[in-house]
């Protein structure tokens, strides 16, 4: 079968790969551009290990055929830091010991840090279903709403 | 083991400083299983059977390998041959034939073929062109059923000599212990409940499906990458399966996604290599979920019968208990963990247990934290909730009452140290939790829980570096932030800053046999070998000094790193900081290091109580968890925020298993949830904030007092919610989980 050739945008730089037509938006994330941050948990949209954003818009990109990404704005969790800097969320992330094993940790916060984006002033239920998307087999989850609660906090008192 | 040195003053330990991979696992930079490539690389996919239970009459390969794409195709002829062999001995034999059957397929999803392509798609594809017969075999599920005398036999010789002769060829194991006689402490109560209990298989559900990256060369060295908990099991296993030399395969862990006992053994490892041997080039294999759910790690399903008999006064005069759990098509349920867990919290005079293994068409089951212990406190602890109600009995104060204490006999047999339980419960009993309203519709359950706790085969090195940074190199898989631990109890024995040092999973070449990152034992068993290795380091540091100050070595000791004379006849010598020796070490007599290997056996059994609050909705069946606290036993909590994530971890995957988590097997034998939207694990939404308090009553066998916190944390929450929901629908409920359908059902029989 024929490839397809992809022009897309990554964490702002532009890249090019070819794929098959059945090759997920994450076999191509991490196969031809070495971007393995994004995990493949399930396969099948139900982990969220696999998060980014495309054209600003939280999908699992394992739902997502690479051939879709041509000529669009994707973030994944390498995008997330400015250079060494840390965004709030992974500081908070490891200050608050919100990941055990980690291999979650890429996707929750994509899915944090665009949920902040959107509402800069979650309450816990909105924080937990925003995040029922991603599971995390490890911590049970209380440190990571406090963590992207308290990140939401400190957010708003720099603003 | 002296420990007569015991600290109990701590600089570093009991701090919680950021783990030391936190910054590589929040920007996408650390390497799992998946994570990795090799130039040359092939990938590799795995055929597996669609029936429960067949004989595989003929497999026809010829297509697949005459593809262009496809580089090697295996099967059960291309591993070593392995004599089966009855009992523990035969482990060998087990694992082999569950990573590639040999005469018969045993259950849905078992590996009959491989083959290994040059890119993921194609290998898939190419699984299509494998042609199997089967003739389709007579199969059973279900753990009572495969013991019935006409349930079909798995295989024939595989008991081992623990079983009465004339039982079903699939019970395998059989366990039996106790002391006292439960017949006359029977007829001392004033109530006797006697009951049946079930719950069903569930996975260890990591995140990080297995992974791996093998090379095997013709001349029989290897190199292999994988996501594992031990990689020294992985290395010695893969070599008797491969029939090479243990020291020619050099194996490196990877990043751990979570593995909960998952991660003990190895499934896709062995067929890598033995694709990559046949093609000459690495070849990677990277399981899909549904194939982590058919062919990997579940729980044992089990079945259980509860006899307490208890007084007025809430003394449990006898308890009696038969469990059969059911482990798969192989032996290893965990039938005896299960029997010599239930009654362990207790201070028992008559206590009876036994445990049966039982085989069935499944996939073999795996360790999924404290094996075995979670199902028996289940039944046993829903029966002691039970025998308070009816008196009229407080459930803490009756756990008080017969708590297990130091000196006390266990259930199953050893004579206890100092332990924490009472500890806990007293904690409980005065936590604000306990005493707290509930509202209408809203019930609340306790439950105490137990486990043993491992030590296992341990080396662990460190060096120090001429700038007095060290270097520590343990063998145990970091799977929630041990090496976080590793360095505090370093830094608390060197006397530098936790920042200072370095630690790394070393890979098989580099330190001696390390034992799986299992039973609880990283923080207790690595832990201490990490003390003695740095204390060895110490040793080393002093004599330096001592021979730079011309004075006898034992009359220099070690204090906040620096080496000081160490009394008034010693002479009068300013402090030497580690830095400051290790600068001059290599004109000193050369590099320093510590080493420390052992067995260590004093692990610490450890307990735990948790409280729950759980609603009920009477019109749909669902249960919420409105309030959850766990309260355990660290012994001593080396990093406080990592033993509160144990806890609360272990806490939320009994939710799990408790209300929503189960194998479905249709009556054709196959799985029918393999994924995640079918098995569904716990998401935010469904959970509140879980409390903990970390109780501290220090093991005696721990130079720190630590007890390993992994495992107890998931023994009590199947019973502690199940007498939640018990309170709060007004009906006892007897099989896990308790899923709406089966809480409606109950409520329904119940009127």
């Amino acid at each position: 079968m024929s490839k397809f050739h992809v022009s897309t945008t990554v964490n702002g730089d532009t890249v090019e790969y070819l794929c098959d037509p059945r090759e997920t938006l994450l076999d191509c994330l991490r196969d031809k551009l070495n971007l393995t941050g994004a995990k493949e948990g399930c396969g099948t949209g139900d982990c969220g290990a696999c998060s980014v954003t495309v054209d600003g818009r939280l999908v699992c990109s394992c739902l997502m055929l690479g051939v879709e990404a041509d000529g669009k704005q994707i973030e994944t969790v390498e995008g997330i830091a400015e250079g060494d800097v840390l965004h709030p969320l992974q500081k908070k992330f490891i200050e608050h010991a919100a990941l055990q094993c980690g291999i979650c940790t890429p996707g929750i916060l994509v899915a944090a840090k665009s949920l902040l984006e959107k509402n800069p002033n979650p309450t816990e239920e909105e924080t937990r279903y925003w995040l029922a998307g991603n599971l995390c087999r490890c911590t049970g989850y209380d440190k990571i709403i406090r963590a992207v609660m308290e990140t939401a906090e400190e957010l708003r008192e720099a603003s | 083991m002296a420990l007569d040195d015991r600290k109990t003053q701590f600089t570093f330990v009991g701090t919680r400083p950021d783990r030391p991979d936190g910054l590589d696992k929040v920007t996408g930079r650390a390497k799992f299983g998946a994570d990795i490539s090799a130039p040359g690389m092939l990938h590799g996919a795995i055929l597996r059977s669609p029936h429960a239970h067949a004989r595989i009459v003929k497999i026809d390969t010829s297509k697949a390998e005459a593809h262009k794409d496809v580089k090697a195709v295996v099967t059960r002829a291309d591993f070593a041959e392995l004599p089966f062999q009855p009992g523990l001995e035969g482990e060998f034999w087990n694992v082999l034939e569950n990573v590639m059957a040999g005469e018969k397929a045993l259950y849905d999803g078992h590996a009959v073929a491989a083959v290994a392509a040059t890119s993921a798609l194609a290998a898939r594809d190419a699984l299509k062109l494998i042609e199997v017969e089967y003739e389709v075999l007579p199969h059973v599920t279900d753990v009572d059923k495969a013991m019935a005398p006409d349930a079909p036999v798995i295989r024939e010789g595989a008991a081992d000599y623990s079983v009465p002769e004339g039982m079903h060829p699939n019970i395998v194991r059989y366990h039996e212990s106790g002391h006292g006689d439960v017949e006359a402490g029977f007829a001392e109560a004033d109530l006797v409940i006697e009951d049946s209990f079930v719950t069903e298989a569930t996975h260890q559900g990591y995140i990080e499906p297995h992974a791996c990256l093998g090379m095997l060369g013709n001349d029989g060295k290897g190199e292999l990458w994988c996501t594992t908990q031990g990689h020294w099991i992985a290395q010695k296993t893969c070599a008797a399966l491969l029939g090479i030399e243990t020291s020619q395969l050099r194996v490196t862990a990877s990043e751990i996604g979570g593995g909960f006992g998952g991660k003990t053994t190895v499934f896709i490892e062995p067929v890598a290599l033995a694709l990559s041997r046949k093609a000459n080039r690495p070849v990677k294999i990277v399981m899909t979920r549904s194939e982590v759910f058919r062919a990997t790690g579940p729980t044992s399903s089990a079945s259980m019968d509860i006899k307490i008999g208890m007084k007025k006064d809430g003394t449990i005069s006898a308890a009696q208990g038969v469990f059969r759990l059911q482990g798969g098509a192989f032996p290893g349920a965990p039938g005896d963990m299960t029997a010599m867990c239930a009654f362990a919290p207790y201070n028992l005079t008559n206590v009876s247990q036994i445990g049966y293994d039982v085989m069935a068409n499944r996939p073999k089951q795996a360790a999924y934290r404290a094996p075995g212990a979670p199902m028996g406190a289940f039944a046993v602890e829903s029966v002691i909730d039970e025998l308070c109600k009816k008196l009229g009995l407080d459930p803490v104060d009756v756990r008080l009452k017969n708590a297990a204490h130091e000196g006390t006999k266990a259930s199953y047999g050893p004579t206890y140290e100092r332990i924490g339980l009472v500890e806990t419960l007293e904690a409980a009993k005065a936590h604000p939790h306990y005493s707290a309203p509930l509202k209408p519709g809203q019930g609340r359950g306790i439950s105490c829980g137990f486990w043993f706790n491992h030590g296992g085969e341990t080396s662990v090195s460190l060096a120090l570096s001429e700038d007095g940074s060290a270097q520590l190199m343990v063998g145990t898989p970091d799977i929630g932030g041990s090496r976080a631990s590793m360095a505090l109890m370093a830094a608390e024995v060197l006397g530098i800053p936790y920042e200072n040092i370095r630690v790394t999973i070393a890979d098989t070449a580099t330190l001696g046999y390390n034992d799986v990152s299992h039973g609880s034992r990283v923080t207790y068993a690595s832990g201490l070998a990490t003390i003695k290795a740095a204390k060895h380091a110490v040793e080393k540091l002093c004599e330096r000094a001592a021979a730079s100050w011309g004075i006898p070595a034992d009359a220099v000791k070690w204090e906040n790193g620096c080496a000081i004379p160490s009394g008034p006849n010693a002479g009068d010598f300013d402090p030497r900081p580690l830095a400051d020796i290790t600068a001059h070490m290599g004109q000193t007599g050369g590099p320093i290091s510590g080493h420390f290997e052992a067995t260590p056996e004093g692990a610490g059994v450890s307990f735990g109580t948790h409280i729950v609050d759980a609603e009920v909705d009477p019109e749909t069946g669902k249960t919420a968890i409105t309030r959850y606290t766990v309260i355990q036993d660290a012994g001593k909590a080396i990093h406080p925020t990592y033993v509160e994530g144990q806890y609360q971890g272990g806490a939320a995957q009994g939710i799990g298993w408790a209300l929503n988590e189960e194998y479905v097997y249709g009556d054709d034998g196959r799985l029918q949830n393999s994924i995640f939207l079918d098995y569904r694990i716990p998401v935010a939404s469904d959970l509140p904030m879980i409390d903990t308090v970390i109780v501290e009553v220090p093991n005696p066998g721990h130079p720190f007092g630590v007890r390993g916190v992994g495992e107890t944390g998931i023994v009590p929450p199947l019973a502690a919610i199940a007498n939640a929901v018990s309170h709060a629908a007004g009906v006892r409920m007897k099989q896990l989980p308790m899923s709406p359908p089966r809480i409606l059902a109950a409520l329904k029989d119940n009127g």
